[in-house]
């Protein structure tokens, strides 16, 4: 039996995206993203198809991120009303389904408000931090093999880099509101944000050593027999219910959502924002929200993955037949979903006790969880392997 | 208790360090009279050290209505009509408050009937008082979805209450003498029907919210009051009973037809919010049982023993009664000179007392920790101003 390790790692996982010299395993699937469509224009001095796939790209990811967060603010309204014994919006559309957009110019038409002692630079830059650092998370984004801006060497380790990006724009717009709610908004956010950041990096890094990759792409090829949730006895699930609980409190979603937390901080950083600067605000969070499923799915759930089971070959020629679109919209509704359960169910925690949990709890665990990790690793002890 | 007299100027003077290491600063916020948490115009303003809280001075006065100047120049059967205002979430006790003061005060005589359907719709009320409690409660600790809950089975009662009184919030139904009209023909059957309806709700209420670890976190050991600065601060109701003291006048003193009923007390041992949590949804479940006692033993007989026009005269003399509300006890203070109306009209309002101990609890808690026990006190604040 072949060792898994970054070290040894059988050829069938050995395949690289850049145009001319792909390897193609027997079951593998060929992955090709946006970036390295347009390389391969460039190289082929197609300077038009090259501009086309690059305007292109940019207004499909302008628009998409629009059209999900109108969806998103309609499902979280319903999933939230039919949580609580109600209907939800009913009355724009049928069923509602128009409310997002009346919403949506609700929030264009309100009156921009910037409070007089507010420092007004940072104030306006403030919800546009927030959106960069969503955007920079979507270009690693694996959402089918075709679709996939690009697939950095060190996708995840840029990922862990740019999560943490939506900080600042918290931190700031909170100071800059010259409030002290907001204020103490915003120091509860930093303070989350940065605690809970080294739990989520640690169970990524669980996945990276179970797929001996910080490739998106091969993390997903790696799962191709199984998902790394279930197929590490208990190692992936431990991690992913860490990546789950610390992505939560990235998010600032309840049970964490202490940096807004209207009972208590009556809207917490945004308390001073209002018309279009709270929505981009409030479009980042939920973008925020599916980034974060999506990459739950990624690296848990085999992201485009069909479901595999080791080598039984009608059943996976079966789940073949669902294209790896569907596989990813649909293991990422089922996480959105999840976040959305969370919210409308659970009380919130005091601020204490969330660093507590993150510093006494999930931290020595997903700790010991990358030791047991490393030990399976080392051993090539899995299911299917 | 010991009593510590401190001047505003001292609470308000910060001392030059923080108790921190770090080189910190205390700094002052207010917390209201717009603010989710405090549930209406309630002002606290809150001395700080980051998230810790060293001094709230509560302030009031932001929906005052001078109801007990008003009650000056009004004979004893229109100011049963100013009693809604106050706290209501307990109109129907506090019209009953009123009418028994006046009552004593005349020496009038009730028949069965009027006593058991005064002791039936105030019960009624005091659980939706505590629906609404539960529901804002989880509002409070950020569960949205119980405060749906809540306000769900309390539409029911505020249905079967609406029938017969004509209102749904601001009650007016028990006036000196009896009722102002005899209950509806419906609301009999529908009583029992949300008995039946409600009681499995109960249970889903704790499951969806006691039983949670969270919630259990934010209310066990977070803003404990002893039971002697419960007496101290004249803290009654739940909020006395969950310190540790079993005073319910319902009990010490029956009025109505509680001597005739069954029921217990819920005591709690710690003082803290959790204590108060349970105590209320104990109470709950008692109140549901006095319900199923008296609503097939309404005796016959009139529901109005005085002559609607008659002049009530309040006999010369100060007369001071208090009944059991959903928040605490609520006294009565009436001075009559033998003309039609009081000379003098006071409201003891349980609100005003549980309010203080916040003073007490919350400091050295989180900002977190003081929306749970403003929470758990159940504070209703134009009760509070009146």
């Amino acid at each position: 039996m072949q060792i898994w390790s970054p070290l040894y790692r059988p050829s069938i996982w050995s395949f690289r995206t850049s145009i001319g010299n792909r390897e193609v395993g027997m079951d593998m699937w060929q992955v090709t993203t946006l970036a390295a469509r347009i390389q391969e224009s460039l190289l082929n001095q197609d300077f038009v198809r090259a501009g086309i796939f690059l305007g292109g790209g940019l207004a499909a990811t302008v628009a998409a991120v629009s059209l999900l967060g109108l969806v998103l603010v309609y499902a979280e309204r319903k999933v939230a009303a039919h949580f609580q014994c109600r209907l939800g919006p009913m009355r724009v559309g049928w069923h509602g389904v128009l409310q997002p957009i009346a919403d949506g110019i609700k929030l264009f038409l309100k009156e921009d408000i910037i409070p007089t002692e507010a420092d007004r630079l940072l104030f306006v830059l403030a919800p546009f931090f927030c959106i960069l650092g969503m955007f920079l998370a979507i270009l690693v984004l694996p959402v089918s093999p075709e679709i996939q801006i690009i697939d950095l060497d060190m996708g995840v380790i840029f990922l862990a880099a740019v999560s943490g990006f939506g900080v600042f724009g918290v931190l700031l717009g909170g100071w800059s509101s010259n409030n002290k709610w907001s204020m103490l908004g915003a120091m509860r956010a930093a303070a989350q944000i940065v605690s809970y950041e080294v739990s989520l990096t640690l169970a990524l890094l669980v996945v990276v050593m179970f797929s001996g990759s910080l490739k998106m792409s091969e993390i997903i090829q790696s799962q191709a027999a199984g998902w790394w949730i279930w197929r590490a006895h208990g190692v992936g699930l431990v991690a992913f219910l860490v990546y789950v609980i610390a992505s939560v409190a990235e998010l600032n979603r309840a049970p964490f959502d202490l940096s807004e937390g209207e009972s208590e901080l009556t809207g917490g950083f945004h308390t001073e924002y209002s018309g279009l600067r709270f929505g981009l605000f409030f479009l980042a969070e939920f973008i925020n929200m599916v980034l974060a499923s999506a990459f739950a799915a990624t690296f848990f759930l085999g992201g485009w993955m069909p479901f595999h089971l080791g080598d039984w070959q009608a059943f996976n020629a079966v789940m073949d037949r669902i294209p790896p679109l569907l596989w990813f919209v649909g293991k990422t509704s089922f996480m959105v979903f999840l976040f959305m359960w969370f919210r409308w169910t659970f009380p919130r925690l005091r601020v204490d006790q969330l660093m507590a949990l993150e510093w006494k709890f999930l931290l020595p665990v997903s700790l010991v969880n990358l030791l047991v990790g490393a030990a399976v690793v080392l051993s090539g002890f899995y299911f299917f392997s | 208790m010991s009593l510590e007299i401190r001047t505003l100027s001292e609470i308000m003077n910060p001392p030059q360090t923080a108790d921190s290491p770090l080189s910190t600063q205390e700094y002052f916020v207010n917390m209201g009279p717009q603010h989710p948490a405090t549930h209406g115009v309630l002002r606290l303003v809150l001395k700080m050290d980051g998230e810790t809280i060293r001094e709230v001075i509560p302030v009031l006065g932001y929906i005052h209505r001078s109801i007990e100047k008003m009650a000056e120049y009004l004979h004893g059967r229109q100011i049963v009509h100013l009693t809604d205002r106050m706290d209501y979430l307990s109109a129907l006790a506090n019209n009953w408050a009123v009418s028994r003061a006046v009552e004593t005060a005349m020496g009038v005589q009730t028949n069965p009937r009027i006593e058991t359907i005064r002791t039936l719709i105030c019960e009624l009320q005091r659980v939706q008082s505590h629906q609404l409690w539960w529901g804002v409660l989880g509002l409070d600790l950020g569960a949205l979805t119980s405060f749906f809950y809540g306000f769900r089975d309390r539409e029911e009662i505020t249905d079967i209450l609406e029938e017969t009184t004509g209102a749904r919030l601001t009650m007016n139904y028990i006036q000196p003498g009896g009722l102002m009209f005899d209950l509806h023909p419906n609301f009999v059957p529908r009583v029992k029907a949300f008995i039946k309806y409600f009681r499995p709700k109960l249970d889903e209420y704790e499951t969806l919210l006691s039983e949670n670890v969270i919630l259990q976190e934010r209310l066990r050991n977070v803003g404990v009051l002893s039971a002697e600065d419960a007496i101290g601060y004249g803290a009654t109701g739940p909020v006395l009973r969950a310190s540790g003291i079993p005073l319910d006048l319902r009990k010490q003193q029956p009025y109505g037809v509680y001597d005739q009923v069954e029921f217990s007390v819920p005591v709690g041992t710690v003082g803290d919010c959790w204590d108060r949590y349970w105590i209320r949804i104990e109470e709950m479940r008692q109140s549901l049982g006095i319900i199923e006692q008296l609503i097939d033993n309404i005796p016959d007989g009139k529901f109005m023993e005085m002559k609607p026009a008659a002049k009530l005269k309040l006999p010369a003399g100060s007369f001071y009664l208090q009944i059991e509300t959903a928040r605490g006890s609520l006294g009565v203070f009436l001075q009559g000179t033998g003309e039609d109306i009081p000379h003098r009209c006071h409201f003891r309002s349980p609100n005003f007392n549980n309010l203080w101990s916040v003073t007490k609890t919350a400091v050295g808690g989180k900002i977190a920790d003081l929306v749970a026990i403003v929470s758990t006190l159940d504070l209703v604040i134009p009760d509070v101003d009146r």
